[in-house]
């Protein structure tokens, strides 16, 4: 019997298992339904771990039954449930008819993916705020910012995602004046506890060209290109006193 | 080093606190290493706290050892780095499978015991025993299947991995009790049979029945305490064998951190009681 867990497996993911094959006296017992009722909560509860945000704006019930559907879709890949839904639970959420009104739901789960990749990231010591301060201006234009392993930022084009996410994830009421335009958002890691912030978008632009290898003044050109608006020291102020990067040499 | 281990207690994010406080001889913790997985912060540095107190015990849920797939090589690589940073007393697996071709699937899966899969599996145990480094403990999942094909005896197939890869026995008495239950055999002519040479580790924990079969089904669902017939299996088996490093299991319904500690002192006293001393456990 080479194929008994391939075709066990494909019955647990099913609605129905088949009621024939060799395998349908097993299917046809009543305890085959304690190991899909295992396998579906398993990874229902992981989804709704990984995206608690996302589950709480829509509420309980839509969101297991959006997770069933993706679970069934798009069972996990292998044994990392702490990773399950990034590559796709948002998207698919998204998709969903019933959340045609809702363009901000993959937002949402993008955020909460980026919560728990700050929250697992490994750990690093963080560039002191003042560092910056003693380099003579040759040496701060030619240094290499590097982000730390724990910052992650995106940000959200049009939509208050930010606002939205943060504002759910404290359990506080969404204020009726929100803008409805578009927001970054910054996760740091502060003694082991995750934290995150608006971010404007030259931020966001900066910290993207850190991580590509850019100098400071290369990296700083890059975000006034996009946002020429904003004053930059203070966002760069920001990024320091969040602890947004390391001192570490890259690896 | 297991040597000093008594009686553990399976630890949960919410007791993290209580178990670094927590001061008992032989007490030790157990965890699943797949919550620990990761490059850094507090989901390691919590453990690390808990492991310069107490001995630690890593008891995998998704190694897939019966699996006909492979074995995850970047997760075993994964295991491994948790195994060497963390130095844990013991390390652990079911006799069961997660993975297939199209994925994961986070259970613990029934297979037919045939020899061709007693040699997969055997090769599997070992392949996973030289990447940790060290011999882990294999344990006999719940049963609640009526399986077409077993050739073997879930003890003897125990039994004959152990002999082939060195790998020792975690005897789960919650889960002889469950699946005697459900399948219709007697659980304490099974104790009674298994071998204990080989056991290097006792799980017991709580059972429920099923919301829908009732009675006639139970299941393994740790959300409860541990059960007078498993409290029985556990006395019958350390009469005979002695006490080994024995854990109790709560993922679900997890009460308060002293009740657990209540628990632990009822399988201290049973383990006592089997070291002559009569009046501890009166």
């Amino acid at each position: 019997m080479t194929d008994f867990q391939e075709a066990f497996a494909q019955a647990l993911l099913s609605e129905a298992a088949p009621e024939d094959g060799p395998l349908r006296d097993v299917f046809a017992q009543p305890a085959f339904a304690v190991y899909r009722n295992t396998v579906l909560k398993g990874c229902i509860d992981a989804l709704e771990a990984n995206f608690p945000t996302l589950a709480r704006l829509v509420g309980s019930d839509w969101f297991r039954s959006a997770a069933l559907a993706y679970v069934r879709a798009q069972p996990p890949r292998d044994s990392r449930l702490l990773a399950y839904g990034d590559e796709g639970f948002g998207g698919f959420v998204q998709s969903l008819p019933s959340a045609a009104e809702l363009p901000y739901l993959v937002g949402i789960a993008r955020a909460d993916s980026l919560w728990r990749a700050c929250h697992v990231a490994a750990n690093a010591s963080v560039l002191p705020t003042g560092l910056l301060a003693r380099l003579a201006p040759d040496d701060l234009a030619t240094r290499v910012l590097r982000p730390h392993p724990a910052t992650q930022w995106a940000w959200f084009d049009d939509l208050p995602v930010a606002s939205l996410w943060s504002h759910e994830r404290a359990g506080e009421a969404v204020p009726p004046t929100l803008a409805w335009c578009g927001e970054g958002l910054l996760f740091t890691r502060d003694d082991g506890a995750v934290r995150w912030q608006s971010l404007p978008r030259a931020g966001c632009a900066f910290l993207e060209a850190c991580a590509a290898g850019h100098p400071l003044a290369e990296a700083a050109q890059h975000a006034l290109d996009l946002d020429p608006d904003i004053p930059f020291a203070p966002v760069l102020q920001q990024l320091l006193c969040a602890g947004a990067f390391t001192e570490e040499p890259l690896p | 080093m297991a040597d000093a281990l008594a009686t553990g207690l399976g630890l949960k994010p919410e007791h993290f606190d209580d178990a670094v406080r927590a001061r008992a001889d032989g007490l030790w913790f157990e965890v699943h290493p797949e919550n620990h997985l990761v490059a850094g912060g507090p989901r390691l540095a919590w453990l690390e706290a808990v492991r310069e107190r107490h001995p630690l015990s890593l008891h995998g849920v998704s190694l897939s050892l019966a699996g006909e797939a492979p074995l995850d090589a970047a997760h075993l690589r994964r295991l491994a780095a948790l195994v060497r940073r963390l130095q844990p007393a013991l390390v652990s697996e079911h006799l069961a499978w997660s993975r297939f071709a199209g994925g994961w699937l986070p259970d613990l899966l029934p297979f037919p015991r045939t020899t061709q899969a007693l040699q997969r599996i055997a090769a599997r145990i070992a392949q996973a025993q030289d990447v940790l480094g060290r011999p882990i403990a294999i344990e006999n999942p719940s049963h609640y299947l009526r399986l077409p094909g077993h050739l073997w005896d879930e003890i003897e197939f125990l039994q004959e991995l152990a002999r082939r890869t060195g790998c020792t026995l975690l005897l789960d008495v919650n889960n002889v009790h469950v699946s005697a239950h459900n399948l219709g055999f007697d659980a304490g002519e099974w104790i009674d049979r298994f071998p204990a040479e080989l056991v290097s580790e006792v799980h017991l924990a709580g059972h429920s029945t099923d919301p829908v079969l009732g009675d006639a089904l139970l299941v393994d669902s740790h959300d409860a305490p541990v059960a007078p017939a498993v409290w029985a299996l556990y006395r019958r088996f350390v009469q005979r064998a002695g006490a080994r490093p024995t854990l109790i299991e709560r993922d679900g319904n997890v009460p308060p951190f002293a009740e657990l500690l209540a628990e632990r002192a009822t399988a201290q006293a049973i383990a006592a009681c089997r070291a002559g001393d009569e009046e501890a456990f009166a």
